[in-house]
């Protein structure tokens, strides 16, 4: 693939910042405990050590989402581990086949709940490619700008719940108090805090409020000083960097073998990213760069993440200013709803409304796959439809279920503090991860 | 877009040519392409577009239970969802299979997201996955009897557990 | 105190007035510094995590020690969907709990399984612990879980101090021996 786009973490000039002094190869002078040579020449007793069982989670504060992972310990070393979820396995796949396909929507926002808006977005992006209707250009826009929002929100909680877990406790209010002022945007948007089911097939619930545009630009406003923040705390930090830098490593070849996409990927070096390759929503339109690491270590997953909250603000603010004005719905009597004046004086409206929502939108029969490029990875979903009101069958192609497969492989080998700093580079949301 | 009708019937095209009357049906619609392939020739099917044609990455695994669609070949149907990174190409095979004789060959071998892709797919469904490192459960408890996503499997049939599960197996399963 | 007896004590001029300030001590103390231990399973985690941030501040109300062991806590929030696979968990960590323990149940899934009403969730977990307050909503506002704890706190108010208007062991055991 073409490098135009990304850029390299290591020599980027975006940041500003001069190439972090430690790369892995400060490791091979170091003597790093785990080899296995480390004992040679020196006089220790014969330690008896027996293999320990241990349960990690499901209940842990520093697992984030309920998942247990049963590890054969020998001393510090982790021999062995087995991996087990579904403890928030909710049965999305299944009710959703008795609920019509505006009623899936809530559904979709449970899923990576750090980001519902992405979910829905994604939903409604599939249902209306079956439908074969293309939504507004208002409508696009807006998407848009709030799947970028929610990209910043999302990172934030996965880079501060990471490092808070790897000791520095501070970051997580930064971004957190960050995240609030967001989070205020997008509660005067569509009413709520954090499942948002402000989608609708066909366009949007309602639209923007007045003053919204200019609250974007004063909210963004505050995102870049608590990265910085949070990067001067833990970019050149001692400590951060032994915890994290050439812990779980995993090559391009084997990420890209266990399905891994987003960040994660990203972050072992191959740049795949479906708004570069597949720009949907106008994303062709705008200046962005795929951040792109180098090592596929735990500190890469973390700084491809900021990095990205970086771009994201840099397409939010070109976007901010070019949202075109006009409908938010698309003008199909099928589809929408009509509006509630005619409703109520219009007999042929009123008999649309009530068939709307008797039995909802009626794709005809048929598959897809749609996916997009939701902060976790690619978030796909493969709908098939019988011609119903009711979706036959949804799956869900969850990011994290993939980046969780790799667990196993990327702990068995290292120490029980280093599955923090792994779990939480992935960013493991379990409603997503379960469904 | 950006040409891919072109580049989905040249790889159809190379399909039939290599497996000629395994290949059962395509479907292309919403500008997907699907191609329905013979059960017994299906891991065939995905090294041939692995090893030449370079689809790197295995997306899902999906199960179908198609006994209350009005038309379908088998009760079951498995849809292998593929990309290719290099070639910005997207293609779905799928088999169908009857409900007495649920044995498919695994693709753990060919890509690792087919690991826990395939112990969902036989959780939900209950494909038997011939030659899968561990097939075991992975999103219900190890308690749970039947497959929950099937037609016949009751919305409402939660069972209870009364313990958490012993996980040697998974422990012990190799990398 | 038998298995009939309501929660709400005898009263004060029937204990004498040493005991009585002494327990009001024990339920200040106790209403004052719920620690809580976080179950957090699904989204209300998140918006627990925002009552705990700076905005809302829980700390506010002596609950600011988040103690994710049950030893060390005494209130457990179950934050989250619960799942069948998960009970068996939860109901050990709330065994595990040393009295005297509360439970919030925290969103419409803990309460009542939510709008997940299927084959994997338990539908509310009042069917496996008993619950103290319950917060509806999907996820509840920040707001909405202080409120439940001013709540739990003036429910600690009115409890006695001992055994907290509960049954004690023995008291239970006589009775299955004789159910009538």
């Amino acid at each position: 693939m073409s490098d135009k786009h990304s850029s390299k973490l290591e020599d980027s000039t975006l940041h500003g910042a001069a190439r972090a002094p430690y790369s892995s190869a400060d490791f091979d002078n170091d003597v790093d405990p785990k080899r296995d040579d480390f004992d040679e020449g020196l006089d220790l007793p014969d330690i008896n050590t027996t293999p320990m069982y241990v349960n990690i989670g499901p209940s842990h504060p520093a697992t984030h989402g309920t998942f247990r992972i049963y590890a054969r310990l020998e001393g510090e070393l982790i021999e062995k581990a087995g991996v087990d979820v579904g403890y928030l396995h909710r049965g999305f796949e299944k009710i959703v086949e008795h609920k019509q396909y505006g009623q899936v929507i809530p559904y979709t926002d449970r899923l990576n709940y750090c980001s519902g808006l992405s979910n829905n977005v994604g939903f409604c992006k599939a249902v209306e490619r079956m439908l074969g209707i293309e939504i507004t250009p208002r409508t696009m826009m807006i998407r848009l700008i709030i799947m970028e929002i929610q990209r910043i929100m999302d990172h934030m909680i996965c880079v501060g719940t990471t490092i808070v877990d790897v000791g520095a406790l501070t970051n997580f209010w930064y971004f957190y108090n960050a995240r609030d002022k967001l989070n205020e945007l997008l509660e005067a948007l569509t009413g709520a805090r954090l499942t948002y089911t402000y989608t609708r097939i066909g366009g949007l619930a309602w639209d923007l409020p007045p003053g919204w545009k200019e609250n974007v630009k004063a909210a963004i406003k505050e995102v870049p000083a608590a990265i910085a923040d949070v990067r001067g705390l833990v970019e050149k930090n001692r400590i951060f960097q032994d915890r994290t830098r050439g812990v779980g490593v995993i090559s391009a070849e084997d990420a890209i073998s266990f399905g891994w996409t987003g960040p994660c990927l990203r972050s072992t070096g191959a740049d795949l990213d479906l708004r570069k390759v597949r720009p949907y929503y106008g994303y062709e339109q705008f200046d962005f760069d795929i951040p792109v690491g180098a090592n596929g270590d735990a500190f890469d997953r973390l700084m491809v993440r900021i990095a990205e909250m970086e771009e994201s603000l840099r397409i939010i603010h070109q976007a901010i200013d070019r949202v075109p004005d006009g409908p938010i719905n698309i003008d199909d009597k099928r589809i929408m709803l009509p509006p509630k004046e005619k409703v109520h004086t219009s007999m042929e409206a009123l008999i649309n409304h009530f068939k709307l929502i008797i039995e909802g939108v009626q794709p005809p029969p048929g598959r897809i796959y749609d996916a997009t490029e939701t902060p976790n990875g690619e978030l796909g979903f493969y709908i098939i439809s019988d011609g119903g009101s009711h979706p036959y069958r949804i799956k869900v192609r969850p990011p994290c279920f993939y980046t969780m497969n790799a667990l196993k492989f990327l702990i068995e080998g290292g120490m029980v503090a280093d599955i923090v700093a792994i779990l939480g580079g992935l960013n493991v949301v379990a409603g997503e991860l379960d469904r | 877009m950006k040409n891919d009708s072109a580049r989905h019937d040249a790889l159809v095209q190379n399909l039939r040519d290599r497996f000629a009357s395994a290949i059962l049906d395509v479907d292309r619609s919403f500008g997907d392409c699907a191609v329905t392939v013979e059960r017994k020739v299906i891991h065939d099917v995905l090294a041939y577009l692995r090893n030449e044609h370079r689809f790197n990455l295995l997306l899902d695994i999906a199960g179908v239970d198609c006994a209350n669609l009005p038309s379908f070949r088998e009760r079951f149907e498995l849809s292998y969802n593929l990309y290719s990174i290099p070639e910005d190409l997207r293609v779905r095979i799928e088999i169908a299979v009857p409900e007495l004789d649920m044995d498919v060959p695994t693709a753990t071998d060919l890509w690792k997201s087919a690991n826990w892709a395939e112990r969902e797919t036989f959780e939900m469904f209950g494909f038997n996955f011939v030659g899968h490192p561990c097939l075991k459960r992975l999103l219900t408890h190890h308690e749970f009897v039947g497959h929950p996503l099937r037609k016949d499997y009751p919305l409402m049939g939660g069972q209870w557990c009364t313990a958490t599960s012993d996980m040697t197996e998974e422990l012990n399963e190799p990398r | 105190m038998g298995i009939d007896q309501n929660i709400l004590p005898a009263t004060k001029d029937e204990a004498g007035i040493i005991t009585t300030r002494l327990d009001d001590l024990v339920r200040w103390g106790r209403k004052n510094s719920l620690w809580p231990l976080p179950f957090g399973t699904a989204c209300c985690a998140i918006e627990f995590m925002g009552v705990v941030s700076s905005k809302f501040d829980i700390s506010r109300f002596g609950a600011e020690l988040v103690r994710f062991s049950p030893r060390q806590s005494d209130m457990i929030l179950i934050a989250g969907t619960i799942n069948y696979k998960l009970a068996p968990v939860l109901k050990r960590i709330y065994d595990q709990i040393a009295e005297p323990k509360y439970v919030i149940s925290m969103g419409a899934c803990a309460c009542s399984g939510g709008f997940y009403d299927n084959y994997a969730t338990v539908q509310g977990i009042d069917q496996i612990i008993p619950v103290d307050v319950f917060i509806p909503g999907c996820p509840p506002r920040p707001e909405a879980v202080l409120d439940a704890i001013i709540k739990l706190q003036e429910r600690i108010d009115k409890e006695p101090v001992t055994s907290r208007g509960r049954p004690r062991r023995h008291e239970v055991v006589e009775k299955m021996k004789d159910p009538l």
